[in-house]
Formats: C-alpha cells, sequence, structure tokens
C-alpha cells in the first residue's frame, strides 16, 4: 500500500475552555485515493478532526493539542493551514461563509493567485475546475444569487482549484435539498474515480453517502470506535451504535436477514436472493402507490372538515412584484390533530406557504383562515436567541414542556443543535398551546437521534390535539412524524395523501425503505418494512402477504 | 436583465462589459466633473446623464432608489446654506438680530448656492452608486492588492459580509415576528436584536477567516498582472472619460461654464454654456450605445 496522504498519530484535542476533549486517542491513516465516510452523533469530534486534519486545529482555534498528524509528509504543528492548503481542500457546511469575493471567476481565482501561481497558471487553474465541477456557466456570476447547491459546489472548486491530493468535507450536504445534495456527492465520487482525490466527508445522512465510501471511521466521543469498510461499519452499528444505522441496515437487523446492506440496490438483491422480494422486485406493485397519491387533493379539500379547520387556504397565489408566481391558487384544508409533511424541491413554495399560515406574508389573491395563532419555526433555530441566558427566551413552563429547564441560565448559543431547536419550539409555542404549529426544514444538521426526539415531540403535540405542518426535504423524518404528506411543484401542490402513499410512490420523495421494498403496503419504517418481510417468511402464511399488498 | 439589488451584479451591459479599471477612471472623470462645475444648466444634463447611463447599465430602477434616500440630504444643505451664509444681497426674509449669529437676513443667493452644492452632492452620490453597481468590485480590489494584498482583501471581505449580514438581520426580525405576541418593540428591543446581528456577524467573521486560512490567505502574495486585450467598451469608456474630463477643465477654464452665485447670481448662458452641457451629455451617453458583447 502506499504511503498515507494524512496521517493521525495519538492524537488529542481540547478546544480552549472546554471541559472535554474533543479528539482522544486518535490513530489513523488516509492513502491516496481513498473514499472516508466519517460517521458519529453531533458533539463527537468529525468537524474537530477535519479542522485537525487541515491545521485549523490547533493553529486557527488555539486549545491544547497532543500527537501528531502529517499531511503529505508536513507536520500540522510546524505548518500553518496555509501551506497545508496546497494538499488538502477544505469544506465546510454553510456555503455562504465559504465564499468570500463577489464574483465566481474571483472565487476560483483566489487561492491561486493567494499562492502565487502566475496569470496563466490562475486562468488555466479556473478554466479547469470549472469545468470539472461543471460550473462554467456561472463564472461570471455574483455569488450572492447562487442557489445553496451551486454555492457549495463553487466552494468546492474554490477548495480544489489548486488541485490538492486530499479534499476534507464538513457535512457539506446539510443545508441542500436532496437533489443538490446527490448531486454534490456524485460529483465527489468522480472526483475520487477519475482523478484519485482522496475524500474525507462527515456526514448525518449516511446512507447518501455509504454506497460510495471505501471506508467508515466512527467517532464516538472523540475516539475511533469504528473504522473498517462499510458493511463492516453497519455490523457494528446495529450492535454497538443503533443511532448509526442506515434506514436499509435497520430493516435487516429488525427482519432478522444477515448482513447489512450498502444501498438499496444491494439490499433488494439481498431480499430477492432470499425469497423475500420478487424477481423484478415489487416494482409492478409501485405505480399503484404512485398512481392513488394525490388522488385525495379534490375530495379532502371539497368536504367540510368534520373536526373544523385549524388552517383552510383557498385559492392562496403569491405573486412577486416584477417577479414570478411563488404560490399558484393553493387549496389546502388541515384539522386539528393532524401532521402534514410539506415536501418539494427548493423554490417550490415550501418556505412561502408557511409563512403565510403564520400571517408574516398576505396572500396576492386568496383567502386563509385559521382556527387560532399559527406557530411558526423558522429554519435556523439560532435566529429566535437575542438573549444570554434561556429564561429569557422563553417562560419556565414552555422550557419544561421540551425538557430544557435544566438550561434555564444557560446561552442558548452552548447548546447543542437538537437543544437549540427545542429551544427554539418552545420560544414560539410559548403561552397557550397554538392550535397550528409550522415547522420550516427543523431537521438541517440534525443527527438521527435528534430527529427521532423531534419527531416524537411532534407527534405528542398533534396527539394533544395542535395541527402540525413540517416542510421538509427529509422523506425519512416525514414518514416518522407525518401521517399526510403534500407535495408542492413551482407553487402548485400536485400531489396530496396519506405519507404510506405518497412517500412510497417516489424516487426522491421516498424513504430508503419504501425504495427497497418497491413502496409495498405503504411500508416506509424500517420497522414496517420488518413486519411486511416476516409475513414473507418460510412457513408464514400466504394471506399475510396478499394482504400486505393489497 | 434589470436589477433592483444595491449590490454589483454581473448584468447585460457595456458598462459591466468594460474592464474594473476603466470603469472606475470613468466613474472618475464624472465625480471630477461634478466638482469643477458649479454651473446648474451643465450640472443638470450630466445629472440627466447619469441616469441615462444607469438604465444602459440595467440599474436604473435602483438608481432612483439611491437618488431617494440622498435627496434627503438636499433639504438640509440648503436650509443650512440658507441660514449660515452672509454673502447674498438679495434677502427675501428677515429674522432679526440672532446674537452672536448677527443679523438673520435669509437670501436668494444663499438658496441657490445651496441648492448647486446639493444638486453636486447628489450627482456624486449617483455617480458612486453607480460605480458599485456595475464595476466589478473584485476587479477593482484585485487592481488595488498588487499594491496591498491584504487590505484589499479585507475590504473584499467586508463588501462581501454586507449582503450576508444583512439577509441574516432579515431573518432575524422575521423571527422575531413569529414569537407569541410578536417582536418586542421599543428600544430594548432593538437593542436585543441589534446585539444578536453583531454577535452572529463575530460567528460568520470566524467563519470566514477559517475559510480564508485554508485557502492560503497567509501566505498571500501580490496577485499577478493580467494584460487582457482591450475590448471595444473598455475603448469607449476609456475615451469618454478623457472627454468628460476635457470638458470640465475646460468649461472651467473656458468660463464656459461660469457661475458665481455671491453677491449676486451671475452665469455665463453663451453657446458654448450649451454646447458644453450637450458635448458631456453625450460623452456620457454614448459609451452605451454600442451593445455588441455585453452578455455577461
Amino acid at each position: 500500500m502506499s504511503a498515507p496522504l494524512l496521517s493521525f498519530r495519538g492524537v488529542g484535542y481540547r478546544y480552549p475552555g472546554a471541559s472535554a476533549p474533543a479528539l482522544q486517542d486518535v490513530d489513523l491513516d488516509i492513502h491516496p485515493g481513498e473514499f472516508c465516510l466519517l460517521a458519529g452523533l453531533s458533539g463527537h469530534g468529525k468537524s474537530t478532526l477535519l479542522r485537525a486534519a487541515c491545521g485549523l486545529v490547533p493553529h486557527f482555534h488555539g486549545g491544547t493539542f497532543a500527537g501528531a498528524v502529517t499531511l503529505a509528509g508536513l507536520d500540522t504543528r510546524e505548518h500553518g493551514p496555509a501551506h497545508l492548503g496546497e494538499f488538502a481542500g477544505v469544506l465546510f457546511q454553510d456555503p455562504e461563509t465559504q465564499l468570500v469575493t463577489s464574483t465566481v471567476r474571483a472565487e476560483l481565482a483566489l487561492g491561486l493567485e493567494s499562492r502565487g501561481h502566475g496569470a496563466a497558471a490562475v486562468a488555466r487553474g479556473v478554466e479547469e475546475v470549472a469545468l470539472a465541477l461543471g460550473i462554467d456557466g456561472l463564472l461570471d456570476r455574483s455569488t450572492h444569487e447562487l442557489s445553496g447547491g451551486e454555492q457549495q459546489r463553487v466552494a468546492l472548486g474554490a477548495a480544489l482549484a489548486g488541485r490538492p491530493p486530499l479534499v476534507l468535507l464538513d457535512e457539506p450536504t446539510s443545508q441542500l435539498d436532496p437533489v443538490a445534495g446527490d448531486e454534490l456527492v456524485g460529483l465527489l465520487r468522480r472526483l475520487n474515480q477519475e482523478w484519485e482525490i482522496a475524500v474525507v466527508i462527515s456526514e448525518h445522512r449516511l446512507e447518501r453517502v455509504l454506497s460510495a465510501a471505501d471506508r467508515v471511521i466512527a467517532l464516538e466521543r472523540g475516539r475511533v470506535a469504528c473504522d473498517g469498510d462499510p458493511a463492516a461499519f453497519l455490523g457494528w452499528a446495529t450492535d454497538a451504535a443503533p443511532p448509526l444505522q442506515t434506514p436499509a441496515a435497520r430493516l435487516f437487523a429488525l427482519a432478522g436477514v444477515e448482513g447489512a446492506p450498502v444501498g438499496v440496490r444491494q439490499a433488494r438483491a439481498a431480499l430477492r436472493s432470499a425469497g423475500l422480494l420478487g424477481e423484478f422486485g415489487s416494482r409492478h406493485e409501485q405505480p399503484r402507490a404512485a398512481r392513488h397519491a394525490g388522488k385525495r387533493s379534490r375530495p379532502r379539500l371539497a368536504r367540510r372538515s368534520t373536526r373544523g379547520a385549524a388552517l383552510r387556504m383557498r385559492g392562496v397565489w403569491h405573486e412577486l412584484r416584477d417577479g414570478p408566481a411563488v404560490l399558484r391558487g393553493v387549496d389546502l384544508l388541515v384539522e386539528p390533530g393532524e401532521t402534514l409533511a410539506l415536501m418539494g424541491r427548493n423554490g417550490a413554495g415550501k418556505s412561502t406557504l408557511l409563512r403565510h399560515a403564520a400571517g408574516l406574508l398576505a396572500p396576492t389573491r386568496g383567502r386563509i383562515e385559521t382556527g387560532g395563532r399559527v406557530a411558526l419555526l423558522l429554519q435556523n433555530p439560532g435566529d429566535y436567541f437575542v438573549h444570554e441566558r434561556v429564561i429569557e427566551e422563553a417562560p419556565l413552563d414552555a422550557l419544561e414542556r421540551v425538557g430544557l429547564a435544566w438550561a434555564a441560565e444557560r446561552n442558548p448559543r452552548d447548546l447543542s443543535g437538537g437543544e437549540r431547536q427545542r429551544l427554539a419550539l418552545a420560544i414560539v409555542t410559548a403561552g397557550d398551546p397554538p392550535p397550528v404549529l409550522a415547522l420550516d426544514e427543523p431537521t438541517r444538521g440534525m443527527d438521527r437521534a435528534a430527529k427521532a426526539e423531534l419527531a416524537a415531540e411532534l407527534r405528542a403535540r398533534a396527539h394533544a390535539g395542535a395541527a402540525v405542518i413540517v416542510a421538509t426535504h427529509d422523506p425519512e423524518f416525514a414518514a416518522a412524524c407525518a401521517d399526510r404528506a403534500v407535495l408542492l411543484a413551482d407553487g402548485r401542490v400536485i400531489a396530496d395523501g396519506s405519507a404510506a402513499e405518497l412517500l412510497a410512490g417516489g424516487w426522491y420523495f421516498a424513504t430508503e425503505t419504501a425504495r427497497i421494498l418497491g413502496g409495498e403496503a405503504g411500508a416506509l419504517l424500517p420497522e414496517q418494512g420488518a413486519d411486511l418481510l416476516a409475513g414473507r417468511r418460510p412457513g408464514t402464511h400466504d394471506a399475510v402477504i396478499t394482504g400486505a399488498r393489497t | 436583465m434589470r436589477s433592483t439589488s444595491l449590490f454589483y451584479r454581473r448584468l447585460a451591459s457595456p458598462l459591466h462589459a468594460a474592464r474594473a479599471s476603466v470603469g472606475v477612471a470613468w466613474v472618475l472623470s464624472i465625480t471630477t466633473a461634478a466638482v469643477l462645475l458649479y454651473h446648474p444648466l451643465v450640472l443638470v444634463p450630466v445629472f440627466a446623464a447619469v441616469l441615462v447611463a444607469g438604465a444602459g447599465a440595467g440599474v436604473g430602477r435602483t438608481l432612483l432608489r439611491a437618488l431617494r434616500f440622498a435627496a434627503i440630504v438636499w433639504v438640509p444643505i440648503v436650509l443650512v446654506n440658507v441660514v449660515v451664509s452672509r454673502d447674498g444681497l438679495t434677502v427675501f426674509a428677515r429674522l432679526g438680530d440672532l446674537g452672536p449669529f448677527g443679523q438673520g437676513n435669509l437670501t436668494v443667493e444663499a438658496v441657490v448656492y445651496g441648492a448647486v452644492i446639493a444638486l453636486k452632492v447628489m450627482l456624486v452620490v449617483l455617480v458612486t452608486t453607480l460605480a458599485s453597481l456595475a464595476v466589478d468590485p473584485d476587479e477593482t480590489l484585485r487592481l488595488v492588492r498588487r499594491v496591498s494584498f491584504r487590505s484589499a482583501l479585507t475590504a473584499s471581505l467586508a463588501t462581501r459580509l454586507i449582503p450576508v449580514l444583512a439577509a441574516d438581520a432579515q431573518r432575524l426580525a422575521e423571527a422575531q415576528r413569529t414569537r407569541p405576541g410578536g417582536a418586542r418593540g421599543g428600544t430594548r428591543g432593538r437593542v436585543a436584536l441589534v446585539r444578536a446581528v453583531v454577535a452572529g456577524s463575530l460567528d460568520r467573521a470566524a467563519d470566514v477567516a477559517a475559510t480564508l486560512e485554508v485557502r492560503g490567505f497567509a501566505s498571500a502574495s501580490r496577485p499577478p498582472r493580467r494584460r487582457p486585450p482591450l475590448s471595444r467598451h473598455d475603448l469607449a469608456f476609456a475615451v469618454s472619460a478623457v472627454a468628460v474630463l476635457a470638458l470640465a477643465i475646460l468649461a472651467r477654464v473656458s468660463g464656459a461654464a461660469r457661475f458665481d452665485a455671491y453677491p449676486e447670481i451671475h452665469a455665463a448662458f453663451g453657446l458654448g454654456t450649451f454646447a458644453i452641457a450637450a458635448a458631456l451629455f453625450a460623452a456620457i451617453v454614448l459609451p452605451f450605445a454600442d451593445r455588441r458583447g455585453i452578455e455577461p
């Protein structure tokens, strides 16, 4: 095997003023051309490890550092991030703060110019990286008018302009919709395969990257808890860290099928060979689900609600001055106790619809009626925090409701991602329980455990009588918390039905379990899929299968 | 395409297509003309020409917005000049003895001179706004980077952070509106909001600083000199800049645009005055007539 490109030897690190170390006894080697996935719950050291690899730890962050990290033979204690940047491109979570100039061309050129490349080399480097990443059409665009996905690709281009042999990515898809996220992962796979660029990427939605990875490194409390190929990692996660299991692995574990699958294709092949899936999968069943998804749209609107409407929209339009229509005649009825997932690609109108529901925007045409206050939780919980203490942000009873009473005297910005989300929820739902609770992309950057907690919280609120509307790109989360789904496209409702129907019948807007099982019987979650598969075990009565398929 | 953003966007216009050094020179020449000239008959056509140029650059609506803000200074400038100026002879109101400030005689000349100064200020605001909208700031700062890399990059970052922080502030304000009972008004509410934006800006700045570190900022050297061929728009705006500067100097030296407000108003109204005004208008506007090769 070739010499390691990146090497950690006995690395320990503690941030300034932190009580616990962020990294402990980390030993690992990354070789040229490897595609490594960093797994772990929030706060367990993934970002710190990436920052140590590029020299930001300790040079930029300070703190106490032990052991040695070498990148391309250079000891990071002796060489700063500027020098190490020639060998490692870095991409962080937030694309907005990674673009430091006004145009894409200048952004791609900046790193090369900083390192003293000549004019011809800069021009060629910009052209090459733009073509390689498919952003040549953006070169003369302003950086602030790019979409999130475009910004992230430009930031990746800026990181790769000097053709470093290694690229480090810290949850690069957390701010992107699934389409843009998948495009970025596809791009990384191509860079890795065609140019042998080593990739180290941290990601919460492991199923998105796992099939591309050669190796998975799992961190627990700053230590390497597992280091192996994806199959070995999934085996370890099943036993030792269930929150890190992918839905496919959980499905297999619950169904008692051997060998956790790395992706949908492998899962289907394994089920087929075990006789649990038909020769052509169950795709012949899928159109049925797809056909039915959306059929309830008109009947739901036409009928009168038996429970009264928590929210009713009639022909709501939102037309921008000198711009397009963002909402186009939306009709929507949400009843008390209902949990609705609002899905669709970026720009489909989800956030605008929620802002209308909460009264932040007024429709240019149409009417909106609500059964009372609509509590709206916007995308970034940090936007709610304007005080130094948690108790100043929300009353104690609201904090108790979300399990944050213990943090009353803490600074809101010191809370973890999941806790911040819960605090924001406490802020918008303080006082009398709102009859409608709307959440805009609440799971961005959340790990699976935090998502599960939030889904449980939303189900509890719906059970107590609130109508809950969640705009989300995450089908797994939608399936976990919603009983109804609405798909928006170009400001129109194009499908409206039960979550089981809608999330079982698509490619993007489908859970991994549904994609594995072809949408059969509306099984969306691993638990439901496992029940379905259990009915197909040899010796099980045929009627169970028949019943499940109808 | 038309822009209403207050920040640079690459649009299809001759000014956007010209290189930054030429764009800056063109803007500086108009600014110099605004400083040198006082005759309203010359200033008004220059003012109109800049508005036409803004429309030609696709940012006319944004310029008008900027003009609305700039108009706020017009009234105070005239008022202050009327109150403090003692040089005019044509009194239209007597305020009597103002103690240490002397006789409070308000004159027509002071009103006119104040209006001319306000017009010059607004013209400078208009031209610099046009520059910020249509001249590539990265290219401009790149010129400065050859002299002082870090200062220019810091300025570039500040420019970049303004729209980011503006968006942050808008999001924070919107989030406060979704609190039960709405956003807290009054001084305390605003102070809390400003504090949150500032705290957020520090986080933003730290993130940007980390990005710069890994892009090699610490080892930054002078950027290489580029020598791209002169485009037709480079030439047109360069000729325009020289023409505007020459006309302004000519008007000043020849007396064709002579204007004295004190003690009484005296202004040249000869053929030369009109010729200078028309020539300035044409010199500013003509580069926008050629729209070949302007695609962004």
